[in-house]
């Protein structure tokens, strides 16, 4: 036993010969290489630009713009700087963007579900809906959206909807609402109410899976979403009034506007990519074994409780990866803003603000940062609720 | 290791060779022909016509320099660029000049690595608007929304007037004329702003010109000409005094029609011109008869200003600024000697 313990004979080769030793090697030359390639393309650049007396360098971001945007976000106007331009185009970038996704997703579920719907009429409604839409390049449908809204009527002859809201070629105004002091304890009712509610919810679950009695958790929450807040805002006095758009002079003035580009594009971008949203759905669904709602049916669950608590969270699974993909797209597609003038960051920042400074490799480098931060941002987020909702294996 | 030492000393020889854009004309007549870069669309400045030949003021720049360069004022390929891309354009070599309603400032002759060759249009910025508005001048336009090409200078004079003014505006931006227009058309502006050359030649695009009228006042200075790549002093002398010999040609009355016969003339600044006596063409590093084969082909400043932009052109746009200096205007050309 002793002697079959003892370390066999050193049979490692010399270093130069060991393949583990060779693979690290053979990495580093690797990550070597590559550093010096990205090095020497990055001096090359700033070498043949400062020969070709090209301004180099970012202090361009801190001297003035002076030149207008249509629509900002935070306050914006030409006496601002080039970085200022940046936040505006980015920010307007993330606001259709996120707004997309939001209207995409509540449109692709729906349309998704109705594929599968035993109605004959919304079926088809939504196999239509599928068919046309994604099969027509999305720049064409921008532009096509775009032209119907610019064909509105003027602000003059503008649609009115009641006495508060105007649609026309210059946009859809809303009344805008003005926070009076002491609204800051409404909003902390808000939050207070917000929170209330999920422990409300985290209860009631833990009660229901030691005991097994339900809990109306929705109604409960609703009635504490809406009077908490409410009982605030009365006992403070009302502290909000509203701006009512008007028209004056060329335009309305007061409220809140959507222009025209952000409706256009908005319009476009969900409908396109609430069409693959709904593919996916609908695949997810189907992923689903049709053994799993009959096994439902047969426990008594409700065709409502089937949906909810057997089919949509195995199909959930199937939906999320795929759903990732079409954020992502619709995020850079955003990006065609510039066809149509929504002042998007690559038609403020990489348009305009490129051709006032002319420093076009530093900002078509911020732009590409900032699409690559953006969809790795979504990417690491909907990769944890993927893992979330992933099947936990016991 | 041997393979990357190779590899490195190999782009850093790239590098070093290709380190001042030096040679344009060499490359120009190794391709034996003229890349030059143009507007994507403007009537009289630079537009295919209905047979897809290329026209205009912007035009006939490009094709006076193929003149003088390659003896043929045809050998130009035209490259169409919005404003946004015209100057990466030139900066890359993908444009041998860049001749497209650009307007000389003094950043983008000091920080893009360009050279504006001079001035083949005097131009300012306008306002066109709907003449149901009712708008007489500039200063009515407190709250409008104007429509305006994206990267341009129109855009910061018109913020620059705005705010002068303590006027409110909103600008919607768009990437070419042509959209522009159509926002415009539509009523998603009250008002479309551009230089004022321009803004004669878009109406007559709009379905119907009548509907809409230029407004009186003139914003800013827009000197419009031709640019190259800096550090290139033979091809940027090349450019600038092909621009001059139009304007020579008109000061001593040289037309296409006469200049066969203006070859035996005995004026001395003819013969000069012409290339019959001195070294003019052999200075310029190009042949002897280089303006004459600008002058046969292209004509002079005043007959390319008459056609494409002039009261023979759709546009009928007044000489008025680009007259020449010795009759009331300011297009003076340095002497040819």
């Amino acid at each position: 036993m002793a002697e079959t313990r003892k370390a066999p004979p050193s049979t490692r080769p010399p270093w130069h010969r060991d393949p583990i030793i060779r693979g690290y090697i053979y990495q580093v030359l690797l990550i070597l290489l590559v550093i010096g390639f990205g090095y020497f393309i990055f001096n090359n650049t700033l070498h043949n630009m400062e020969k070709r007396n090209i301004k180099t360098g970012f202090s361009f971001l801190n001297s003035e713009a002076g030149f207008g945007i249509l629509f900002s976000l935070i306050e914006y106007n030409a006496s601002f700087s080039y970085g200022r331009t940046f936040v505006v185009g980015l920010l307007n970038t993330i606001l259709v963007s996120t707004l997309g996704i939001v209207f995409a997703t509540t449109l692709g579920f729906v349309m998704g579900v109705s594929r599968l719907s035993t109605n004959w009429i919304v079926a088809k409604v939504a196999k239509y809906y599928v068919e046309i839409f994604r099969n027509i390049p999305l720049l064409i449908q921008i532009m096509f959206w775009y032209s119907v809204v610019v064909k509105l009527p003027s602000a003059r002859n503008s649609i009115a909807i009641g006495d508060w809201f105007f649609l026309s070629n210059r946009g859809f105004y809303t009344p805008a609402p003005v926070f009076e002091e002491g609204f800051g304890a409404v909003t902390g009712a808000m939050v207070a109410a917000v929170i209330v509610v999920v422990f409300l919810a985290r209860w009631a679950r833990k009660k229901q899976e030691l005991t097994g009695e339900q809990f109306p958790v929705f109604r409960v929450s609703l009635a504490i979403l809406i009077f908490l807040p409410g009982i605030v805002f009365l006992v403070s006095g009302s502290p909000l009034s509203w701006s009512i758009p008007a028209l004056k002079g060329f335009n309305f003035k007061g409220g809140a506007s959507f222009i025209p580009e952000l409706m256009a594009l908005l319009i476009a971008l969900t409908v396109y990519t609430g069409t693959f949203i709904a593919e996916t759905v609908r695949a997810g669904i189907q992923a689903v074994d049709h053994g799993q709602s009959e096994a439902a049916h047969a426990l008594g669950l409700r065709q409502s409780f089937t949906i909810r608590l057997i089919i949509m969270p195995q199909a959930l699974r199937v939906i999320i990866p795929p759903l990732t993909s079409q954020y992502l797209n619709l995020t850079k597609n955003s990006s065609l803003a510039t066809a149509i003038g929504y002042p998007d960051l690559v038609a403020v920042f990489a348009g305009t603000t490129l051709n006032q400074t002319g420093q076009a490799v530093e900002i078509i480098a911020m732009t590409m940062a900032v699409y690559l931060s953006l969809s790795l941002t979504i990417s690491v987020f909907m990769n944890w609720y993927n893992k979330k909702i992933a099947l936990v294996e016991r | 290791m041997k393979f990357i030492k190779l590899l490195l000393a190999a782009a850093f020889t790239v590098s070093a060779s290709a380190g001042a854009f030096a040679g344009t004309l060499e490359d120009v007549k190794g391709n034996g022909e003229l890349k030059c870069g143009v507007s994507t669309g403007l009537p009289g400045f630079s537009a295919p016509d209905k047979d897809g030949t290329w026209k205009g003021l912007d035009v006939d720049v490009c094709r006076a320099v193929a003149a003088a360069v390659l003896g043929d004022a045809g050998k130009v390929k035209f490259v169409p660029l919005t404003a946004k891309e015209r100057f990466t354009a030139l900066q890359s070599g993908e444009i041998d000049v860049l001749s497209r309603n650009t307007t000389w400032t003094v950043t983008r002759d000091s920080s893009l690595g360009l050279n504006f060759a001079g001035v083949n249009y005097y131009d300012g910025q306008g306002f066109l608007v709907k003449k149901n508005l009712g708008v007489k001048s500039a200063l009515e336009l407190d709250g409008a929304s104007v429509c305006i090409q994206a990267g341009t200078t129109t855009e910061l004079n018109l913020a620059d007037y705005f705010r002068g003014n303590k006027m409110q505006f909103k600008a919607i931006t768009y990437d070419t004329s042509d959209q522009t227009v159509k926002g415009f058309e539509a009523g998603r502006c009250d008002v479309l702003t551009s230089d004022q050359s321009q803004l004669y030649a878009l109406r007559i695009q709009l379905k119907d010109p009548n509907s809409a009228a230029v407004l009186p006042e003139v914003i800013s200075k827009e000197p419009l000409g031709p640019v190259v790549r800096q550090g290139d002093d033979v091809w940027f002398n090349i450019v600038k005094w092909s621009m001059f010999a139009l304007v020579i040609a008109e000061e001593k009355g040289l037309t296409s029609k006469n200049v066969d016969s203006m070859k035996k003339s005995s004026d001395p600044g003819i013969q000069r011109v012409l290339g019959t006596s001195g070294e003019v063409g052999k200075n310029l590093m190009l042949s002897s008869d280089w303006a004459y084969n600008i002058i046969k082909q292209v004509g002079n400043y005043g007959e390319a200003f008459e056609r494409n932009v002039g009261m023979s052109s759709a546009l009928k746009i007044a000489r008025g600024l680009n007259q020449l200096w010795t009759k009331g205007g300011i297009q003076y050309a340095p002497p040819m000697r």
